[in-house]
C-alpha cells in the first residue's frame, strides 16, 4: 500500500501550526491559582494531535518530542502536578521549539538537533524536578531521565528507575469490532516493535468453532505480546491509546524491580507482578552495568553538564525562507453564498441569451431588466469574492499575548494586554503586511511607553500597565489602535533630539502632530532607543513606510505622563480603490479618492509666483504649491498649460503636506481594480499601480506622496 | 523496439532541432525561441508611462494583465518606423526564479517559424565596440539568410528591473 503521503503534508503542517497556536493561547490563559482543567485538556489535545500526525507521517523526532510534553501535560491534567509558572514557561519554550522543528521539516531542511535537545532537556528537567516534590508512587516512571548507573533495589523503586532489562507482558484482546473502527493491530505491533524487541504470540481461542458463523469483518484473534524494551508503561499505553475502548488490555511488567503503581485512576487492568527471587534482580542489575544500552536519552543525560547554545536568530531567518503555498481558510457560509450567486448568474445568463435569440423590440424591456440584474449580481459577486480574502484581525492580534507575556517578563514590567474588536475583518494582504509594523509599535509601547512598576506606583498609577490593541471600521478604512497608559511622548525631548540631529531648524515652528511625527523620521528612532528589545532592525520609519505602502496612514496622539495612542488607518482591501479619473492630454490617470481634499478652478488673482518659477495658491489660509502633472510626466499633448483653464486638485500626501495638482479635466469617480505594474514591468516614480478602464485600456493610478517627492527633485 | 529507440537517440545526438520564430526589423532578420512566445498580436495603442526611455512604449491590458510594450527597433537603435497594419507585437514570457514575466515587443513583421539544429548556431562574431551585440545569442544561416537569435533573458532586462525584485522604490 503505497500512498503518496506528501500530498497530506501541507494539511498536516497547517493543522499542526494551528494546534501550536491553540497550545500557546491555552498556556497563556492558564491562571496559576485556579487552573481550569478544560484549558489543560485543550492544550493536551493539541499536543496529542501533533504527536499523532507526526507519527503517521514519520516525523519521529517531532512525535518523540511531543511525547515528553504530553507526559508533563498529562500529569497536570490529572492533578498530579501543580501548574507552576516555570512549567508554563518551559512548555511555551517547547511550543516554539516544535514550531521551529515543523518549519524546518516543512522547508525540507535539517532540524536543528542541538536546539531540540536543549529544549527537550529542560522539559525533562521539569518532569524530574516535580517528581521529587510529588508523591513518588503516583508519578509516572519516566525512564529516560532516570537511568542511574548503580541500581540498588531500594533506590530504584524509590526513584521509579528501571535498571534491568524491562520485559512487559501485554495481553491484547480486541473486541470483535476493532477492525470495523479502522484500527489495525499490525500497525500497533509495528509501533511496539520500534520500542524494543517484540515477541508476538497469537491466541486463537476466540475463533468460533463453526466457521459458518464467522463474520469476516470481525476480529476473533487475541495476542500475547512480550516486549523487551526500556520504556515506561505510558509509552506502551500510547500505542494502544486509540483502541482503549475497543479491547481488553493488560500491560504487566514482568520484572519485579519496579512496580509501576502509576495511573491509579487508570481504567485498565493492572496486574501486580509476582515476586521473583532477589538474586535474579541482582544478576540482572549486574548485567545492566556491564552492558549499558546507550539509548538516545541516556546519551543526553551524559551531556547534561554541557550547555548547548543554539543560534537563535537562525531559526527566525529560516522561517522566512521557508516558502509554502499560500492558502486561506474560508468560512463555508461565505462559499455557500458565492455558489448561490453564481447560480443566479447562470439563470440571468440563460435569460439574456433567450432574449438575444429571438430579439425584437418588444423584448427590449426584458433585456434591460436582465442587464440591470446582471449588473447587480456582478457587483454582489465581486463583493463576496473580495469577502473571501477577508480574515478577522485576530490572526494578527493572537500573537500579541505571547509577545507581551515574554517581553514583560524580560523587561520586568507588569503589563495587561487588552484586545478589542478582534473579529474585525481585513484583507489577507493587509493582515500579512500589518503584523510586523504592529509588532514594532507594541514593542515600542512596552519598552518605552510603560514604566517599571515602582515608577508607576510613584506616579500614582496602577502597578500594572495596560496596552490596548483595538480594531474597528471607520468609513472605508480599518483603524488599528495601539494604546498604552505609559509615560507618553515628551514633545520637548523630541524637538531637542530633532534639532540635535539636524532634522529640523532651531526655530522651526511645529504643531504637536508634526513633532510626534518626528519619531517616524529615519535616523531618529534608533537614537531614541537606548534599551532596544526589538533588535529586528525595523525602525519607526520602516513602520510608517510599510503602512504607507498599504495606502494607510499613522496618527499619534499622546499626553505626557498619561500615555500615547498610535492609530493606523488602512484601506479595507488592497484590490479595489475608489478613484477619481482625470485627464492630462491624451492620458487618463486615477487619483485615489482618499488623497483628494478638494478640487477647484483657479482664478487669475489666486496664483502667486514664487521666485519666478514656483507657483502657489492660498487655500484656507495656507499657501500650497502647484504641481503641473504634465510637466512632471512630460506629457506633450496637454490641452492647456494655463492654470486658469484646467483644474487644480488639492491632494494630501499622507505626511500632512498638501499641494495642488494641475490637470486638464476631471472625469468621473469610479471604483477601480488595482493591477500591479511591477508584475511584468517595474515600479515607476509617482505611479502606484495601474487599472483597466471600462473600454479595456489601461489607466495609471497616481501615487500622491511619490508624486510630491518627484516634484521636489 | 529497443533498437528503434536507440537509433532515435543516436539521431537526437546528431541533430537537436529547436524551433524559432523569426521576424523582421528593417532588413534584418531576428529570431526568438518559439517556446518563449506566448502570442502574436497586432499593434494597439498603449498607455504611456511617464519618465521612461522612448523604447518603452507603455503598457496594455492583456486579458487583465498589465503588460509593457517595448519597441525593439528603438531598443536596438534601428530608427523609428510608423506603425502600420503589418506592425505586430510578439508577446514573450520569461521565467526567472519562479516569477514569470510577460512583455510585448513591437517588430516590423513576423516572418516564419524555422527549425534550427542548435549545433549549427554560431557565436556572434566580435564587432568591437561599435556594434552592440549584447542581445544576440548566436547567428544561424537559414536559406542563405542570416538570422540573429536573440537572448530572451536579456530582452527582459529593462533599466530598473532588478533580479531581486526590489527596484528603485526601495532606494527612495
Amino acid at each position: 500500500m503505497s500512498i503518496d503521503m506528501e500530498q497530506f503534508h501541507q494539511v498536516f503542517f497547517e493543522e499542526s501550526f494551528e494546534c501550536l497556536d491553540a497550545m500557546e493561547t491555552g498556556l497563556l490563559n492558564l491562571d496559576m491559582g485556579a487552573v481550569d482543567s478544560e484549558e489543560i485538556n485543550t492544550i493536551f489535545r493539541a499536543a496529542h494531535s501533533i504527536k499523532g500526525g507526526s507519527g503517521t507521517f514519520g516525523f519521529d523526532n517531532v512525535a518523540a518530542y511531543t511525547h515528553v510534553m504530553e507526559t508533563l501535560l498529562d500529569e497536570m491534567r490529572d492533578g498530579r502536578r501543580d501548574v507552576t509558572q516555570q512549567a508554563v514557561e518551559v512548555l511555551l519554550g517547547s511550543v516554539d521549539c516544535l514550531r521551529e522543528m515543523l518549519n524546518a521539516i516543512e522547508a525540507k531542511e535539517p532540524v536543528d538537533e542541538s536546539r531540540v535537545a536543549e529544549h527537550k532537556k529542560s522539559l525533562e528537567t521539569e518532569l524530574n524536578s516535580a517528581q521529587s516534590t510529588t508523591d513518588e508512587s503516583e508519578s509516572t516512571p519516566v525512564v529516560q531521565e532516570a537511568v542511574t548507573p548503580e541500581p540498588t533495589v531500594a533506590a530504584s523503586i524509590e526513584a521509579s528507575v528501571l535498571a534491568s532489562p524491562v520485559v512487559w507482558d501485554i495481553k491484547f484482546v480486541p473486541h470483535e469490532d476493532l477492525l470495523v473502527t479502522g484500527n489495525d493491530p499490525v500497525r500497533m505491533f509495528r509501533e511496539l516493535a520500534e520500542l524494543g524487541k517484540l515477541d508476538v504470540t497469537i491466541n486463537l481461542e476466540g475463533l468460533p468453532d463453526n466457521l459458518d458463523g464467522l463474520n469476516p469483518e470481525f476480529c476473533y484473534l487475541a495476542w500475547d505480546l512480550v516486549l523487551t524494551a526500556d520504556v515506561g508503561k505510558d509509552e506502551i499505553d500510547d500505542v494502544f491509546a486509540w483502541v482503549e475502548d475497543e479491547c481488553d488490555l493488560s500491560i504487566v511488567l514482568r520484572d519485579p524491580v519496579v512496580v509501576p503503581l502509576n495511573n491509579t485512576d487508570d481504567t485498565q487492568a493492572l496486574v501486580l507482578p509476582e515476586i521473583v527471587a532477589p538474586v535474579q534482580e541482582v544478576m540482572a542489575a549486574a548485567e545492566e552495568i556491564t552492558e549499558p544500552e546507550p539509548t538516545e536519552e541516556s546519551v543526553e543525560i551524559t551531556d547534561e553538564t554541557t550547555v548547548i547554545v543554539a543560534p537563535k536568530e537562525k531559526s527566525a531567518e529560516k522561517k522566512k525562507a521557508a516558502s509554502h503555498t499560500a492558502s486561506i481558510r474560508v468560512d463555508t457560509g461565505k462559499i455557500d453564498g458565492l455558489i448561490n450567486m453564481v447560480g443566479e448568474l447562470v439563470i440571468i445568463q440563460s435569460m439574456l441569451s433567450l432574449a438575444g435569440e429571438n430579439f425584437s423590440t418588444d423584448n427590449l424591456d426584458r433585456l434591460k431588466l436582465g442587464l440591470s440584474q446582471l449588473e447587480r449580481h456582478t457587483r454582489e459577486l465581486q463583493e463576496s469574492v473580495m469577502n473571501i480574502r477577508m480574515l478577522p484581525i485576530n490572526f494578527v492580534f493572537s500573537r500579541f499575548p505571547r509577545l507581551v507575556h515574554d517581553l514583560s517578563l524580560k523587561l520586568e514590567k507588569k503589563i495587561e494586554l487588552k484586545l478589542v474588536g478582534e473579529n474585525t475583518e481585513v484583507d489577507k494582504t493587509v493582515i500579512e503586511m500589518i503584523s510586523d509594523p504592529l509588532v514594532h509599535l507594541v514593542r515600542n509601547s512596552l519598552d518605552h511607553g510603560i514604566e517599571i512598576p515602582e515608577e508607576r506606583l510613584k506616579k500614582g498609577k496602577p502597578e500594572t500597565g495596560s496596552i490596548t490593541l483595538a480594531a474597528y471600521h471607520r468609513g472605508g478604512n480599518i483603524v488599528i489602535e495601539v494604546k498604552d497608559d505609559g509615560k507618553g511622548l515628551n514633545k520637548e525631548v523630541l524637538r531637542q533630539k530633532a534639532i540635535e540631529k539636524g532634522l529640523i531648524a532651531d526655530n522651526a515652528i511645529l504643531t504637536d502632530k508634526q513633532i510626534y511625527h518626528l519619531i517616524f523620521m529615519a535616523g531618529f528612532s534608533t537614537a531614541e532607543k537606548l534599551t532596544d528589545v526589538s533588535g529586528r532592525g525595523v525602525g519607526m520609519d520602516v513602520v510608517r513606510r510599510n503602512i504607507q505602502e498599504l495606502g494607510g496612514s499613522v496618527e499619534i496622539d499622546s499626553e505626557l505622563g498619561v500615555g500615547s495612542t498610535m492609530s493606523i488607518s488602512l484601506p479595507l482591501t488592497l484590490a479595489i480603490l475608489d478613484g477619481q479619473s482625470i485627464t492630462v492630454g491624451d492620458e487618463t490617470y486615477i487619483i485615489p479618492l482618499s488623497a483628494i481634499v478638494e478640487s477647484m478652478n483657479m482664478e487669475e488673482g489666486q496664483i502667486n509666483h514664487v521666485v519666478g518659477k514656483g507657483e502657489a495658491f492660498l487655500l484656507h489660509g495656507e499657501y500650497l504649491p502647484i504641481i503641473r502633472l504634465h510637466e512632471i510626466f512630460n506629457i506633450t499633448s496637454v490641452k492647456s498649460s494655463n492654470l486658469i483653464e484646467g483644474t487644480v486638485v488639492v491632494v494630501d500626501g499622507l505626511d500632512g503636506s498638501r499641494c495642488g495638482l494641475f490637470v486638464d479635466e476631471l472625469l468621473g469617480q469610479q471604483q477601480v481594480v488595482i493591477k500591479s505594474l511591477e508584475k511584468n514591468y517595474r515600479s515607476i516614480d509617482g505611479i502606484s499601480s495601474a487599472t483597466i478602464l471600462g473600454d479595456g485600456s489601461v489607466a495609471l493610478i497616481l501615487d500622491i506622496p511619490g508624486l510630491i517627492k518627484l516634484s521636489n527633485q | 523496439m529497443e533498437s528503434v529507440k536507440e537509433q532515435a537517440f543516436q539521431e537526437d545526438k546528431v541533430k537537436i532541432l529547436s524551433q524559432f520564430l523569426s521576424f523582421k526589423l528593417g532588413n534584418e532578420e531576428y529570431a526568438v525561441d518559439i517556446l518563449s512566445v506566448q502570442e502574436i498580436r497586432s499593434w494597439e495603442p498603449v498607455s504611456r508611462i511617464p519618465n521612461t526611455p522612448a523604447y518603452e512604449k507603455g503598457v496594455v491590458n492583456l486579458r487583465g494583465d498589465i503588460v509593457p510594450i517595448i519597441d525593439l527597433r528603438e531598443r536596438f537603435n534601428l530608427g523609428n518606423l510608423e506603425y502600420d497594419n503589418l506592425t505586430v507585437v510578439i508577446v514573450l514570457q520569461f521565467s526567472f526564479q519562479d516569477v514569470t514575466r510577460i512583455m510585448g515587443f513591437v517588430v516590423d513583421s513576423v516572418s516564419d517559424v524555422v527549425a534550427v539544429d542548435s549545433q549549427i548556431i554560431q557565436n556572434s562574431p566580435n564587432f568591437g565596440a561599435k556594434v552592440s551585440i549584447e542581445f544576440i545569442n548566436g547567428l544561424v544561416e537559414i536559406n542563405e539568410r542570416m538570422l540573429m537569435i536573440l537572448d530572451v533573458e536579456k530582452l527582459f532586462k529593462l533599466e530598473g528591473i532588478d533580479d531581486n525584485g526590489d527596484t528603485e522604490s526601495d532606494k527612495n
